[in-house]
């Protein structure tokens, strides 16, 4: 299975997420890349992220996306 | 707030889109984003082929069109209309009233009401309450509902966040009384705190057209935009679906009595394909029961949206038979509202192109 750091980086190639805190802040990801993220996660590990749970607060990094994943029942 | 109709239906839908079809892949190099970035956002929103009316093209034009069909068809009499109500966002002209306009061009009697409603994605459920309200009186037997907009006019090529999901479309409903006890169930609520989510800043009175408003601008996002055209929050209209909708329909029906499993179909608003899937989850409804697939199609053409999902999903079925169907639209305003009803033995269920 693809570690969080490769799927964002399928994304956006261009940055280098396991360097920021703030990926939204950092403009590193933007409102439609988050939907492209939360559609790949769902697929990757067979989960479905609420719809109220995909706001920017739950996307600034790598470990709030890793809490986020917990929270749906993924062993990270 | 919560409404109660009795002994109200819908008699016929038809939908009207033009025959002007574009495709996401020729236009996503309009996008001031890599190839790869559109095509991942064409998988997941759906994007694909819309509908877009050609130069010049306005809602009464659409709206006379479809209207005409009918007439031609036998499904409506031209003199049995006391009152045709238009939701749109994109009027022929300020003044006077479109639906003035489509009345003058076909010739319709002046024993009756043209009434214009500005409201947008929840036009659909708020147009039928408007018609249900106005058959209570003695005089009005037959309402056409007309919900259309050719937003495409007013959106910029080389905006990814909206441009690419804007369609044009009209559709027509015709309600009428119905001779058999049903009761229908609608509720809706408005938030005009969040207006600015959905918005044209320019060219009404606050903000009149003029050569500034058409510069385009980087927003910071690598959209650009000017103000003269549509914008929208899209994180901001996500969430606000996501929150408010889910209780909207429970509440309906909680207020009806009626359970989820009751439900044959949630025909919602069509804003995208992700949006609608994420509400389904939500919801805990089958992706079966709630149809996503009008964006791919025909892009997002508004109010219009439901009422296409319906004649593009449930054709058949409602010319030859009955549904129980919860429809639920939200947007611009903002304002959400949906309706419980038994749906079906329509006239006409129909889609027709403009050419």
């Amino acid at each position: 299975m693809k570690a969080l750091p490769e799927i964002l980086k399928e994304i956006r190639p261009e940055f280098d997420f396991t360097v920021s805190s703030d990926f939204i802040a950092d403009g590193m990801l933007d409102s439609f890349d988050l939907m492209t993220l939360v559609a790949t996660l769902d697929k990757t590990y067979g989960i479905s992220i609420q719809g109220t749970d995909i706001v920017p607060e739950n996307f600034k990094n790598l470990q709030t996306i890793g809490a986020l994943l917990r929270q749906c029942g993924v062993q990270a | 707030m919560n409404f109660i109709f009795r002994r109200k239906r819908i008699t016929g839908i038809l939908t009207v889109l033009p025959a002007n079809e574009r495709s996401f892949l020729e236009e996503m190099k309009n996008f001031n984003f890599p190839e790869a970035r559109s095509l991942k956002l064409k998988e997941v929103m759906g994007y694909d082929k819309r509908r877009l009316v050609k130069p010049g093209v306005c809602v009464s034009d659409l709206a006379v069109f479809g209207l005409q069909h009918l007439f031609d068809r036998g499904v409506l009499n031209r003199d049995e209309i006391d009152a045709l109500l238009l939701v749109t966002q994109s009027p022929d002209h300020f003044i006077p009233p479109t639906s003035n306009i489509i009345q003058g061009r076909l010739g319709l009697k002046p024993d009756m009401l043209c009434l214009d409603i500005n409201q947008a994605c929840a036009g659909f459920v708020v147009g039928l309450i408007e018609a249900f309200l106005l058959l209570e009186q003695e005089s009005v037997r037959k309402v056409v509902l007309i919900n259309g907009d050719v937003l495409s006019r007013k959106t910029s090529p080389k905006d990814r966040n909206i441009y690419p999901l804007m369609g044009d479309a009209a559709s027509l409903t015709v309600v009428e009384r119905d001779a058999e006890d049903s009761v229908i169930h609608a509720n809706l609520k408005m938030d005009g705190s969040r207006h600015e989510a959905l918005m044209i800043p320019a060219g009404g009175f606050r903000l009149p057209s003029s050569p500034e408003t058409a510069v385009l601008e980087d927003a910071g996002d690598n959209n650009l935009r000017a103000k003269d055209h549509l914008r929208m929050d899209g994180s901001a209209i996500f969430n606000f679906v996501q929150v408010e909708v889910p209780p909207l329909i429970e509440s309906l029906l909680a207020s009806a009595g009626a359970s989820m499993d009751s439900v044959d179909y949630f025909l919602c608003h069509q804003p995208n394909r992700f949006m609608l899937q994420k509400l389904a989850d939500k919801m805990k409804v089958p992706y079966a029961k709630m149809p996503s697939n009008v964006v791919e199609h025909f892009g997002n053409g508004g109010g219009a949206t439901l009422p296409i999902a319906i004649t593009f999903n449930l054709a058949n079925r409602l010319r030859n038979g009955h549904c129980q169907v919860c429809v639920a639209g939200f947007g611009g305003g903002l304002a959400w509202a949906s309706m419980l009803m038994r749906l079906g033995g329509l006239s006409c269920c129909e889609m027709i192109e403009f050419p």
